[in-house]
Formats: C-alpha cells, structure tokens, sequence
C-alpha cells in the first residue's frame, strides 16, 4: 500500500517536471529562450528516471511529446551553429562600421573585386529578320483587321443581378461565400484523393463537363490568388499539384509573387476523361 | 571529330545561344530549360562550356534556388533543375571598364556601400537608412535616383513597408562572401592611401555630375 502511494507520488512528480520541461522547450522554439541554456543530458535523464514509471496512454503522450520537442530544439541548437559558422556570418555592427570608414574608392576597389556582371545580350540575327520579314508579309493590315473587330452597336440598358444570374453572367452565391465552399471542396478532395496533401490539378478541376471545369479552373485561379492553395508545377515531367492551405497566406513580398497561365483547353479536358493527362 | 564529340560540340553551341542572348525578360536560362534542350547530360555540356569560357574571362554561373550551396557540396539533378545559369564575367574589372559599361563611380561605390549594409542588416533594410548612408557621400538629389535604378537593374527589391532586400541580380553577379571577406580585411593604411587618392576622384565626380547635370 506504502509503496503505491509512493510510486502515484512519483509518478505525479515526473508529470509536473515533464510539463516544466515541455513549457519551456516551447519556449525556446518560439525564439523565447536561447536554444543553449537548455542542458540536454539533463533533461533525458529525467525523461529516463520517470520512463518505467508511465502506464497510462496520456503519460506515454506526455514522455513522446517531450521528446519531440526536445529533438526541435537541438535541431534548433544545429542550425543556430550553422548559421554562426556559415563563412558569410559576420557582425552586424563591425561591417557597418567598416563601410562607414572605408572611402568611396576604395569600396569601389572591393567591389569590383566580388562583382561578375552578367554577360546578356539582345542581337537581331539574319535569320529572325528573314522570319520577321515573313511574318510582316502575311500579317494583315490594321484597317481590315479592325473591321473583322468592329461591334455593331448595342443599346445601352440596365441589368438587374436576377438577370446576370438567369445568363449565367453572376453566380447566385456571394462571391466570397462560393469561393469559401470551394476551398473546403478542395481540402476534402486533397484528403480523399490526394498524396502528401496535394493532388493533380486537373484531377481537381475536372468535370463532367468541359463548361464546368473551366468553371472551377476560374475558381481555382481565385484560391491560388487569394492564398487558399497553391501550386506545385514540375515542369520538366510536365506535372502541376495543387495544394490546399489549411489557412489563407499572405506572403511578403520577399518572395517574388508569378502569375502562371494555365491552358484549359477543350482538347485537355478530353484527354483528361480519356485518362490520358497520366 | 568522332560522333560523341559532334555532339557535344553542338550542345555547347546551343547552351551558348541559351545563355548568352536574353529570352525571357531576365538574363540565363532556368536549368530545366537546358535539361528539356540539351538532354540529361546538361551539367557536364555546361562544364565544358565553362572551361572554353575560361580563356575568355567568362564563366558559367549557377544561382539555386535556396542559396549558396557550401563548397564541395554537390547539387542534385532537382536542385540544378530549378536552379538558373547565367554567363558571367570570371576575373575582376578596372574601375575603368566598370566606367565603359556604363556605370559611374559614384553608381557603383553606392551599389557597393547598399549591397553591403543590406548583408550586414542580415538581408533587409529600411529604405530610409540606405538613403541616409548614401547621402553621406553622395549628393542627396542623386541618391534617390540611384536606388530607384538599383532596384530597377534588380539588384534590389523593395516592398510596400519602406524595406529593401537583395534581389536576384545580386545574387547572381555579386560574390557576397568575398565582398564582406574585402571589407573586413581592409585596413587603417590602405584607407589612408585612399583617402589622398579619393580627393583626387572628387573632381572627376565633380566633372561627372557637370556632364550629368548638362546631359539632363
């Protein structure tokens, strides 16, 4: 009886200090705490004093979940001695103040010591003449051209919304609501269908019908846009995944934002009924 | 000339085309694109490429996508796929030929003084600070315009916040490791020579800025 009043005691002991220990691993990994006070020997010895003491199944959680985070902060601790030892880490403050001090000539001197322009140029050769010239021949003059284009004239006139919908101009959800509904269709498709939380784009967008999935490519374009999903396009095997965020991004501009034009072209969209966009 | 060797004779052919004349709006080629024109074998076609170029000063010049890759690192066949080539100068150039292609001194020492704030600020700095720098040296009126032409060049970018970054010119063209590696080892003496020789640069700039003011 003694004895299992003292092994729940130390049980109970071990849960608190692994919750101490969990605290502030948490810490450390939000940049709270420097990843090197932590002593690591330490903190396994705990973890393996208290390990034959665990039974329960929230015990057990509780011992891998310190592990886990214990296993982040060293790879915290890793890349903190990497980014020190990388040759380009230097002190902020001692370079600065070496390019206050260095003059104009010099730190020209030193920069042309590290700079290698790139060597680009735009020349015109005879044979892109000869296409260009080609081209101009069969190219059809403006004034012809422009009355291919011209539109008759149309009475101006008001439109209600009902009307727009009834023509199939304007959705009869929100816009903001459809895209939404959309997204959640996306992330259940991914989770269903998917591998390794992505999916073929056209796997996605494809329907039973060549109008509606140009629908949903039109949909699609407005997640990627908005931050609701991406893209991932491998373009020498010609394979494009999507991917659904479980949160819309906004990314900074660090990163160059692209706009990338996707065909959906009816012959597409029968070779991907055919099975044949494998 | 044996049939490999043709070959290979008009790969390097082709990659020279790829890499030296501009097709999209951004000089060099991604590598998927050399993989997709030359085949499989691209990296070993740029090697040779590269070693012809030597003799030229020039060399082949591989920007991946998430940095430097560390030396004796070797890059995968996806890493080198998404990463882009460029052809670029090998040795150094004279203050003189930076002059005939089009860069004046003044430009340059202020590029030079903006890349390498922005390295020691670890990647980003505000606008205003690299502005106030500049303005120590340079006429206030030509610091602004010449940001702007950073910026424009894509040496660096610049969001809505007032922040600037180094953008993919510098990366590609600027050896970031041996500028800070100059910098640093630049000593007390070495200054005060240049500091004689700079006053002497300060009628050029001077006659610089006339023949800039008389051409606007």
């Amino acid at each position: 009886m003694q004895a299992q009043k003292s092994a729940k005691r130390d049980a109970k002991k071990g849960r608190e200090k692994l919750q101490r220990i969990v605290a502030m691993l948490t810490a450390i990994e939000a940049h709270q705490v420097d990843p090197f006070t932590l002593n690591v020997d330490e903190i396994l010895q705990v973890v393996r004093e208290y390990f034959p003491e665990w039974k329960k199944t929230e015990d057990l959680t509780l011992d891998a979940e310190t592990i886990h985070h214990l296993a982040s902060v060293i790879k915290q601790q890793s890349e903190w001695v990497k980014s020190r030892s990388n040759s380009l880490y230097t002190d902020p403050f001692l370079l600065e103040e070496k390019i206050n001090q260095t003059g104009k000539e010099r730190m020209l001197a030193i920069f042309l010591h590290a700079w290698r322009p790139i060597v680009e140029l735009e020349q015109i050769s005879i044979r892109s003449l000869i296409e260009a010239m080609r081209y101009w021949q069969t190219l059809v003059p403006l004034s012809e051209r422009w009355k291919e284009l011209a539109p008759g004239e149309v009475a101006t006139g008001v439109v209600s919304r009902d009307e727009l919908v009834k023509q199939r101009i304007l959705g009869d959800k929100i816009f903001s609501e459809e895209l939404e509904q959309f997204w959640q269709e996306l992330k259940t498709a991914v989770e269903q269908k998917g591998e390794n939380g992505k999916m073929r784009y056209w796997d996605f967008i494809g329907a039973d019908t060549y109008e509606r999935t140009v629908e949903r490519a039109f949909f699609t374009s407005f997640l990627i846009t908005y931050g609701y999903a991406t893209l991932e396009i491998h373009p020498l095997e010609e394979l494009m995944f999507i991917k659904a965020f479980d949160k819309p991004q906004t990314k900074a501009r660090i990163e160059q934002v692209v706009s990338v034009p996707i065909a959906v072209t009816c012959d597409d969209w029968q070779k991907w009924k055919r099975g044949e966009m494998e | 000339m044996s049939r490999r060797k043709g070959v290979y004779a008009a790969k390097v052919k082709r990659a020279t085309h790829m890499l030296f004349f501009k097709r999209h709006m951004k000089p060099g080629v991604k590598g998927w694109e050399l993989h997709k024109s030359l085949g499989a074998d691209y990296p070993k076609v740029l090697d040779v490429l590269d070693d012809y170029l030597k003799n030229l000063d020039l060399q082949v010049k591989i920007v991946f996508e998430e940095g430097e890759k560390l030396h004796g690192e070797k890059p995968t066949v996806d890493e080198l796929d998404k990463a882009r080539f460029y052809a670029t100068l090998r040795g150094d150039l004279t203050p003189k030929e930076a002059k005939m292609i089009g860069w004046r001194v003044d430009d340059l020492a202020g590029l030079a003084v903006t890349v390498s704030y922005i390295i020691s600020k670890r990647g980003q700095a505000s606008r205003k600070d690299v502005e106030d720098l500049l303005a120590e040296k340079i006429p206030g009126w030509k610091v602004g315009l010449n940001l702007d032409r950073y910026v424009r060049y894509g040496y660096l970018t610049e969001d809505e916040n007032g922040l600037v970054y180094l953008d993919w010119r510098t990366r590609a063209e600027v050896d970031q490791k041996a500028l800070i590696d100059t910098l640093l080892s630049v000593e007390k003496q070495s200054q005060l020579s240049t500091e004689t020789k700079e006053q002497d640069g300060e009628e050029e700039s001077a006659d610089e800025a006339r023949e800039e003011l008389n051409e606007s």
